[in-house]
């Protein structure tokens, strides 16, 4: 299954972002990644979670406006030029990267790179042809 | 200055005396001629003969714009189409604009009030008028060339925009006296430097400015800049234009020439009659016009009105500065605005929901339009470029709808009052 992204539309107020948090740690929601958009007037929160239906499920009912997106998760070896390896791939293919986050494994061995391309399954075909670990959803949300 | 010191200075027991004999005038004219008026007396049952005294005007009928777009074009003129020799218009920003027809004796009128009001702000034969106002169906422009032309100075009718050219016929002609909107004034300040005209250099002395509401700290700003002496004209298409009311040097209150157009001031609630001093909403009567005459007509501009006397030696009633509207439309850089329009360009775009607000401010000296749009999840994208991209697709499809530019705010779903009962859709911030 793909990897789901959840994100949410935050204006730039004090205490939004935790309030956002409150409600996911309200309902339990443990957070595995996550990233934020920011411009002069609005974030984006970009959240990786294990229940991702809930996790929309709570933050729509609180009035946040939220959306899933499928994004492709990567395993890379956590040393030096381990993000480089796979953003090579992608600009050798021509495949534009919109964002991109990334966070370490818990063994500390890997880690794992979030991104979204412009076409997530060309992106996700290129990765694979060159030899990366494209991560489940099941191995994401576990992580 | 005085133009005319006969009916400017008249006593007030005099005056009133030809208000009446003129309202029981122009009241036999629109019953007899408009069929409208005709309408509206009968249905309120009241004929022009009830009135009695001045005081009697409260029977009357009200005029709304409203009123008049059912008359549009030409079926509220109480003369024949033949007699009358020009016509203006509002600027018709919700529908059909509404149409003043003028005779030629309501263009001598507009002309005498006129050469009152430049007289006022200190212009004589030996001035020089640029006049920056529109030149066309806007009442502005011709308004003031009737006054100038009356008083004998030199009118430049160079209209409004172009504003380079404004600056360099101001230093090459040498004119004395500015007339334009207040914040057109202070954007020419401004406009200065950049093309390279020194300001001090200039002879201006006065400035006549109007059709917009402004204030006192702007006029601080302007006279400041641009060494003159800046007042506050008042006048609105349906009544005649330009010329219903101007403000001496005394700078306290602007006079209303109430030999001609006859004010009230009413609650727009109750529509009741509010006692002097009192600030309600602006309902004048026009008391000598041909052409289209107005009965009771509601300006939607709220003031109060002051009989106590002026320095100046006008006995002239005289009125605040306009500090707000009844309706909820709007003045942005002198452009009219109704939210309802904004609202409409909104819901013409594919998952935009119908909760905004609009904010106006007046950062430096221009108006600035925000409009806040709250998020939809149809709006919304994880991605930045696709949400700033959605924020410009509205800026522009509202520029487009209302001729201005905005700037769109995205936020939050439900952050925004909603339209059940009454929903704060402005919030004007210019402390006007």
């Amino acid at each position: 299954m793909e990897v789901k992204q959840i994100s949410v539309f935050l204006e730039n107020k004090k205490g939004r972002l935790w309030e956002a948090m409150d409600v996911l740690a309200k309902a339990q929601i443990n957070i595995r990644a996550l990233s934020i958009a920011d411009t002069s007037e609005f974030g984006i929160l970009r959240l990786i979670v294990p229940d991702p239906e809930k996790a929309k499920k709570v933050l729509a009912k609180s009035n946040f406006t939220v959306r899933e997106n499928d994004v492709i998760s990567v395993g890379v070896p956590d040393k030096p030029g381990g993000l480089a390896g796979v953003l090579k791939i992608l600009t050798d293919a021509d495949i534009n990267v919109e964002y991109v986050y990334a966070f370490v494994e818990k063994s500390g061995k890997k880690a794992v790179v979030v991104l979204r391309t412009e076409n997530i399954n060309k992106g996700k075909k290129a990765l694979k042809k060159a030899g990366f670990t494209v991560l489940s959803s099941k191995e994401v949300y576990s992580l | 200055m005085i133009w005319n010191r006969d009916a400017e200075c008249m006593q007030i027991g005099e005056r009133e005396k030809l208000q009446l004999e003129r309202l029981k005038v122009v009241l036999k004219k629109t019953y007899e001629n408009v069929p409208y008026y005709r309408k509206r007396f009968d249905e309120m049952k009241v004929k022009p003969g009830d009135i009695k005294s001045l005081k009697d005007i409260k029977k009357l009928p009200f005029t709304t714009k409203t009123d008049l777009r059912e008359g549009y074009p030409f079926g509220l003129f109480a003369v024949p189409r033949q007699e009358i020799v020009e016509v203006h218009t509002s600027s018709g920003t919700t529908g059909k604009p509404t149409v003043s027809g003028y005779t030629k004796k309501d263009i001598e009128i507009w002309g005498e009030v006129m050469a009152r009001a430049l007289t006022m702000v200190g212009t004589t034969k030996e001035d020089i008028i640029q006049n920056g106002y529109g030149y066309g169906l806007f009442t502005g422009g011709l308004g003031v060339h009737y006054g100038a032309q009356r008083i004998g100075a030199t009118v430049i009718p160079i209209s409004a925009g172009q504003t380079k050219r404004q600056l360099e016929i101001m230093y090459d002609f040498g004119s004395t006296v500015l007339t334009c909107t207040p914040s057109y004034a202070l954007y020419l300040t401004e406009a200065a430097e950049e093309v390279g005209i020194d300001i001090k250099k200039l002879k201006l002395k006065a400035g006549c400015f109007g059709a917009e509401m402004w204030t006192d700290r702007m006029r601080d700003e302007i006279e400041k800049r641009f060494h003159l002496v800046a007042l506050n004209i008042y006048g609105l298409t349906e009544i005649i234009g330009p010329g219903v009311a101007q403000e001496c040097e005394e700078k306290n209150g602007l006079h209303i020439f109430d030999d001609h157009f006859y004010p009230e001031i009413v609650s727009p609630d109750t529509l009741e009659p509010l006692l002097e001093g009192e600030k309600g909403e602006l309902v004048i009567t026009t008391l000598t016009r041909e052409g289209t005459p107005m009965i009771r007509f509601r300006t939607r501009d709220v003031t109060a009105l002051r009989r106590e006397p002026c320095k100046c030696g006008r006995t002239l009633v005289r009125m605040d500065r306009i500090t707000g509207r009844t309706d909820d439309r709007l003045k942005i850089r002198g452009v009219l605005i109704f939210p309802s329009q904004i609202e409409k360009a909104l819901l013409e775009i594919k998952g935009v929901e119908p909760h905004y607000q609009i904010i106006v401010t007046r950062p430096q000296h221009l108006d600035e339009l925000e409009v806040q749009v709250e998020t939809s999840k149809k709006l919304f994208s994880d991605e930045v470029r696709h949400l700033e991209e959605t924020r410009k697709k509205i800026e522009k499809h509202i520029e487009n709808a209302i001729g201005l530019r905005v700037k769109v705010t995205l936020v939050e779903p439900k952050t925004l009052p909603r339209s059940e009962g009454k929903a704060k859709r402005v919030i004007d911030k210019r402390q006007l």
